[in-house]
């Protein structure tokens, strides 16, 4: 199902939560909610759940205003990152619970619940464990279960919230992959909240970048990634250096020195070059950024160098291959490959 | 010489709380000076009675009486208080209102108050002239002086066991899992019943044992309002009174051996299905 929000604010006790967003998520669409702590961010998701309610805006699921129907009558799964999990009942009892509690008239035979929670059960593999307590379970089958039980009420939407964020890292990156396939095999319409880029960037549809309060780019991840529309996302997704420049003539230069940048149509003035790391080309003169290796460092299959690139400035970190050996204090030139220009 | 003091402590391991040993030693010791050697001077005494004078003293009705009336009323009372106590923790762990934390306080007043002083503000309120007495006289409800306001007694000192053991447990509960329950369609009632209260089964059972322990040894509160009619409102621990004052000693040990057994019976097995409890949902594991 659809949800759309609409110029959504959120304040508790005055202080804004959320500022005017608006979202539209597709039906079937796995997307991503990704900021800083104090984004808005779980805000946002337990609003469209109906754990809280808005100042101001509305939530639709679909074409239905659900702004005004509890979170009961909203028919949603809600992932906690802490699980959540009723300790004093089985697995299976955990799974069945939204369907046991249904009133009669709406409620599926005893067989048929036993029956849908095992096959749950099955779907997230936990096939054997229905008798346990979530006591004797790992964090990362706890999780299983709750997203089963979350399943189990048929929702609307699957909301989860840092599902992943109490699981240690190995953990974690296995049960990202096998997210998107139960979302492949089901096709829930699932929204998840994450302060981790590469959780978002690795298993959404779309990302959702938020900070303060407001939506700061909304795109693929590819979009997110390559083309970053604010130095905000720039910066907080994946590794960036700036550097303040100088336009002129539609050209940039970095103190006195043109860098060999051409950035045509751009006004003349000062304004912040941004880019990553691996966007660079070493070059032997000509038009560049000429640095001193203040430090290397071996990361994994890439090399990791700190360069000084004068003035009062600063030092940038670029990125090259392992067999590129520099020696510290030696001189370095090179030139973004890729980058952009944000003007404050 | 290391390695041999080693052996000799292989009970012991390695850890950087140090004093296991001398703990042990203190716990154990003191445990037996204040609690072993009464009790098995108080086994000690009935058995030497003979088992058929032990049988014939056990079996006097009036001691019979008395038993039943003790346990009946504490374990009644007990009930009352779980009833209440979680819903006065209830109240207090999840609302926030003016004067709460005078009415926190409040409830420890039975643990420091003298019983007697209770017992004898009681008996001045439900005697048949008193405020509330006076009151349900002419409704034709007695409670003092009869097994009724032994229950009142012993409600009101076993009250802050059943709040101070549930509270704690009722504040870790974690909002998240009301949530979860709300998210998946249940209402109010069918969270707390099927959620919330059975996560607290094993603290609210722990503070009916507490209160109903309490209630079984209860003497100073009681003996003022329950009038002290033989076969009617005498309690056991006063029946044993009676026995020491006639210097018939024998009787008031057979009623302490034989209270000391129920007793004991009885929190032995609303101990172990407390262990069951814990084992099963997790708690403190």
């Amino acid at each position: 199902m659809e949800v759309r929000v609409q110029n959504i604010r959120k304040e508790f006790s005055r202080f804004p939560a959320l500022n005017d967003v608006s979202l539209d998520i597709r039906s079937g669409e796995l997307i991503a909610l990704l900021g800083p702590s104090g984004s808005g961010k779980t805000t946002l998701l337990r609003l469209i759940a109906g754990l809280e309610s808005p100042t101001e805006g509305t939530v639709y699921f679909g074409n239905e205003d659900a702004s005004r129907k509890t979170v009961q009558e909203r028919n949603i799964g809600f992932v906690f990152q802490h699980y959540a999990l009723f300790r004093h009942m089985t697995v299976l009892d955990n799974v069945s619970f939204g369907l046991t509690i249904r009133p009669a008239n709406r409620r599926p035979s005893k067989a048929d619940i036993r029956k849908r929670a095992l096959e749950l059960l099955d779907l997230v593999q936990l096939t054997g464990l229905e008798k346990r307590y979530p006591a004797q379970l790992s964090g990362g089958q706890r999780q299983r279960v709750a997203l089963a039980r979350a399943m189990a009420v048929e929702p609307n939407v699957l909301l989860l919230d840092e599902p992943f964020g109490a699981l240690d890292a190995q953990v974690r990156k296995e049960l990202r992959r096998w997210l998107r396939e139960i979302h492949d095999r089901t096709g829930h319409t699932t929204v998840f909240v994450t302060h981790d880029q590469d959780e978002a960037l690795e298993l959404a549809d779309r990302v959702v970048v938020m900070s303060k309060g407001k939506i700061e780019q909304i795109g693929t991840p590819d979009e997110i990634y390559d083309t970053p529309n604010s130095p905000f996302v720039f910066g907080f997704i994946g590794q960036s250096n700036i550097l303040p420049v100088r336009v002129e003539n539609g050209q940039l230069w970095l103190d006195d020195r043109s860098i060999g940048v051409s950035a045509p149509g751009e006004a003349d003035g000062p304004a912040q070059l941004y880019f990553r790391p691996h966007d660079v080309e070493l070059l032997d003169g000509g038009g560049c950024i000429a640095g001193i290796v203040v430090q290397t460092r071996r990361v994994a299959g890439t090399r990791h160098v700190e360069l000084d690139v004068g003035g009062a400035n600063t030092t940038v970190e670029i990125e090259l291959p392992p067999e590129k050996a520099t020696s510290d204090r030696s001189r370095l030139a090179f030139r973004p490959t890729r980058w952009k220009l944000f003007r404050d | 010489m290391t390695a041999r003091t080693a052996s000799l402590w292989q009970i012991r391991q390695p850890s950087v709380i140090p004093g296991f040993g001398l703990a042990l030693g203190v716990t154990l010791s003191w445990l037996t000076l204040i609690i072993l050697i009464p009790l098995s001077g108080l086994v000690w005494r009935s058995s030497a009675l003979g088992w058929a004078t032990f049988w014939e003293l056990a079996t006097d009705q009036r001691t019979v009486n008395a038993l039943r009336i003790s346990f009946g009323t504490a374990f009644l009372a007990a009930l009352i208080n779980v009833f209440f106590g979680v819903v006065l923790a209830w109240v207090l762990v999840r609302y926030r209102f003016p004067g709460k934390r005078v009415i926190d306080a409040m409830v420890d007043l039975p643990f420091a108050l003298p019983t007697a002083v209770a017992g004898i503000a009681l008996t001045t309120l439900y005697a048949p002239n008193g405020w509330i007495g006076s009151l349900l006289t002419p409704l034709g409800i007695k409670i003092a002086f009869t097994p009724l306001g032994i229950v009142f007694a012993l409600v009101f000192v076993g009250l802050p066991f059943v709040v101070r053991t549930v509270q704690p447990i009722m504040e870790e509960i974690d909002k998240e899992v009301e949530e979860a329950a709300a998210t998946l369609g249940a209402n109010r009632l069918q969270t707390i019943r099927r959620v919330l209260l059975p996560g607290l089964a094993p603290a609210v059972l722990t503070g009916f044992a507490l209160a109903f322990a309490r209630g079984v040894g209860e003497y100073g509160s009681v003996i003022f309002i329950a009038g002290n009619l033989p076969y009617v409102s005498e309690i056991a621990p006063l029946l044993i009174v009676i026995r020491l004052e006639e210097f018939n000693y024998p009787a008031a040990t057979a009623i302490a051996a034989v209270m000391l057994v129920i007793s004991f019976a009885m929190l032995l097995i609303i101990n172990m299905i407390q262990a069951w409890s814990r084992r099963r949902y997790g708690y403190g594991a």
